[in-house]
């Protein structure tokens, strides 16, 4: 994903002279065919992310589009006041991309574990946020990021992840993906929970369980209209995510439809990660595993709330 | 680098005298000190002399167009220093000087801290600090990439370089040869709890600047023609970003208020207050 969404930014500075690349100290020959052909546009700044987001702020003042890239962690806890004043503030078209959303990292431990960047970061007032499911579909967003007004935090994932979106699906920023319509279970998942939501799916199906399941990968703005018209055919609604439960697009979901569902609001249940850090090392899969992620939990929860309630 | 003004490293206040434009400066800072009933009295003060020789001689810009593309950008980093910033702008006629009076009321465009979406000619939104070099390093580069002759000029406090990411930006601007960025520091040796030294010791400052890449200058911040042959001696054509050391007095024109940190930011002042920094102006040599 990371790779489709560098080729990305690199095909979008060909055509258009207000892009520009800024990373802080990324691996060697990192986007090396844009420093090549636009080296005037490429700026590798160093590990001064307090800097970077600033210095692209001013450029954004002044006509450009800049992309600026390192880990997730690092570009939203390290310089969030920056964010929040330069960018924000100004409403600026900053695009920041995040490596290795959410537990990517886990082998490296709390501090390099995105596991809050979409809370703090949907708090900000002007701010864009977008978890891509899979690389086609951040191919598909990319185009889009050049005309939006406004910053936009990308939230990458690991990469060669499997691949659940399809051109049959509109892909939009801001606009959610209905990729099964709701039965009595309503799934909305993003990032890698997409690819969960739909196996538990499966998994509900085999037990004659209708179950529907939206691609959030815009969790602001949120697309308040189809999670409100989707929210209503279901008994109950379990949000997905790689993040905490505190804040994240669980929480979006859930303010959503509490302001907008009157009269009638299903269950709701908030699937994600502990409000803690998560040190047990292992692996992204094992990690998710070990907080109760897995297709077959998934599935197990959302079958055993429907028992209760019926 | 030794400093080349060793009265005014050491801290003492400057005693330089004001002209009557100096002091003409100073009563719309009062104006505006009255209508809000409150304001960073002692940092915007020290400011003066720094923003009206950069307006007065050095900048370029147009106040019926303050987003000429061509003209040079002027970033008060120091955000809290705006009421030296909306005196010298309102002078120019970026906007009318009786929106000094309104000044921190509800709804108006000039607030506690420079907006930039409100205030005509305040190029970023400030008052976070440390913010305003970086912003400054993406302006200045835009400017080359674009084939700009725009200068840039971000205005520090001293206090504000505590902050690390001035001095990210310090490096970055040094990797980038931006010789059309200049840092101008208000170097008033008064922070807001204490003084700079006992807060958090930035001397020696012109060495930092110099060890960083920049081409240093020092001048008393408020001498009027030094300042001027300061801004003037920057080179055009440089690899070099600029650094001018201002050594000033908090609380410059209000003898009761130099140096006190006590008029770092003050509120509720009496008729007899506000007729009192009329008369020390009256009186100031």
């Amino acid at each position: 994903m990371r790779q489709r969404c560098l080729s990305g930014i690199y095909e979008l500075a060909k055509t258009d002279s207000r892009v520009l690349f800024i990373g802080s100290d990324l691996g060697q020959g990192t986007l090396d065919e844009f420093r090549r052909d636009m080296p005037e546009r490429y700026f590798m700044e160093g590990i001064t992310e307090q800097h970077i987001i600033g210095m692209a702020a001013g450029l954004a003042m002044e006509g450009y589009i800049p992309f600026v890239n390192t880990s997730a962690t690092f570009l939203t806890r390290r310089c969030y006041e920056q964010i929040a004043i330069d960018v924000c503030l100004h409403k600026l078209p900053v695009r920041l991309v995040g490596n290795g959303g959410g537990l990517v990292y886990a082998p490296l431990g709390p501090t390099h574990q995105a596991t809050e960047d979409i809370a703090i970061l949907r708090s900000l007032p002007n701010m864009t946020v977008v978890v891509p499911a899979d690389a086609d579909e951040m191919q598909r967003l990319m185009p889009q990021t050049a005309t939006w007004p406004g910053p936009i935090y990308i939230r990458l994932a690991k990469g060669k992840d499997p691949i659940v979106s399809s051109d049959l699906v509109e892909c939009k920023i801001g606009k959610a993906a209905v990729l099964r319509e709701a039965g009595s279970v309503l799934f909305i998942a993003n990032g890698v929970m997409v690819h969960r939501a739909l196996m538990a799916a499966d998994l509900l199906a085999d037990e004659r369980i209708g179950c529907g399941v939206i691609n959030l990968h815009t969790v602001k703005p949120l697309d308040v209209q189809t999670l409100v018209t989707q929210a209503k055919k279901a008994d109950i609604v379990i949000t997905l995510e790689e993040h905490t439960t505190v804040g994240g697009m669980g929480s979006a979901v859930m303010e959503a439809l509490v302001d907008n569902m009157h009269g009638y609001l299903p269950v709701i249940k908030r699937l994600g990660l502990p409000d803690s850090y998560i040190s047990d090392y292992g692996s992204q899969k094992s990690a998710l595993a070990s907080h109760g992620l897995e297709p077959h939990h998934i599935a197990s929860l959302a079958a055993k709330t429907l028992r209760t309630i019926n | 680098m030794q400093s080349e003004i060793p009265q005014l490293a050491a801290g003492k206040a400057t005693t330089t005298s004001m002209d009557e434009r100096s002091k003409h400066l100073r009563r719309l800072v009062i104006t505006a000190l009255q209508g809000a009933d409150r304001g960073h009295i002692g940092p915007s003060l020290s400011l003066i002399e720094i923003l009206r020789v950069l307006y007065d001689s050095f900048l370029n810009y147009d106040p019926a167009h303050p987003r000429w593309p061509l003209r040079d950008r002027c970033i008060l980093s120091k955000g809290h220093g705006c009421l030296a910033l909306y005196a010298i702008l309102a002078d120019k006629g970026f906007f009318p000087q009786e929106e000094l009076s309104n000044f921190c009321a509800k709804g108006a465009i000039l607030g506690g801290n420079p907006e930039a979406n409100k205030v005509p000619g305040v190029e970023a939104s400030t008052g976070a600090l440390g913010h305003g070099l970086s912003i400054g390093v993406g302006m200045a580069l835009a400017a080359n990439l674009q084939k700009r002759p725009s200068k840039v000029v971000v205005i520090t406090g001293d206090g504000e370089i505590n902050e690390g990411s001035i001095w990210e930006a310090a490096m970055s601007a040094a990797k980038h040869q931006l010789g059309n960025l200049t840092v101008v520091v208000d170097y008033n040796k008064l922070q807001s709890y204490s003084t700079t030294k006992e807060v958090l010791d930035l001397d020696p400052m012109a060495d930092k600047w110099q060890s960083f890449g920049f081409a240093v200058q020092e001048v008393d911040g408020h001498d009027v023609n030094a300042l001027q042959q300061v801004f003037a001696a920057i080179p055009q054509q440089s690899t070099k970003p600029n650094a001018v050391i201002c050594h000033t007095v908090t609380g410059k024109g209000f003898p009761f208020a130099e140096n006190d940190p006590a008029w770092h930011h003050k509120s509720y002042f009496s008729p007899e207050q506000i007729e009192k920094m009329y008369r020390a102006l009256e009186m100031y040599p």
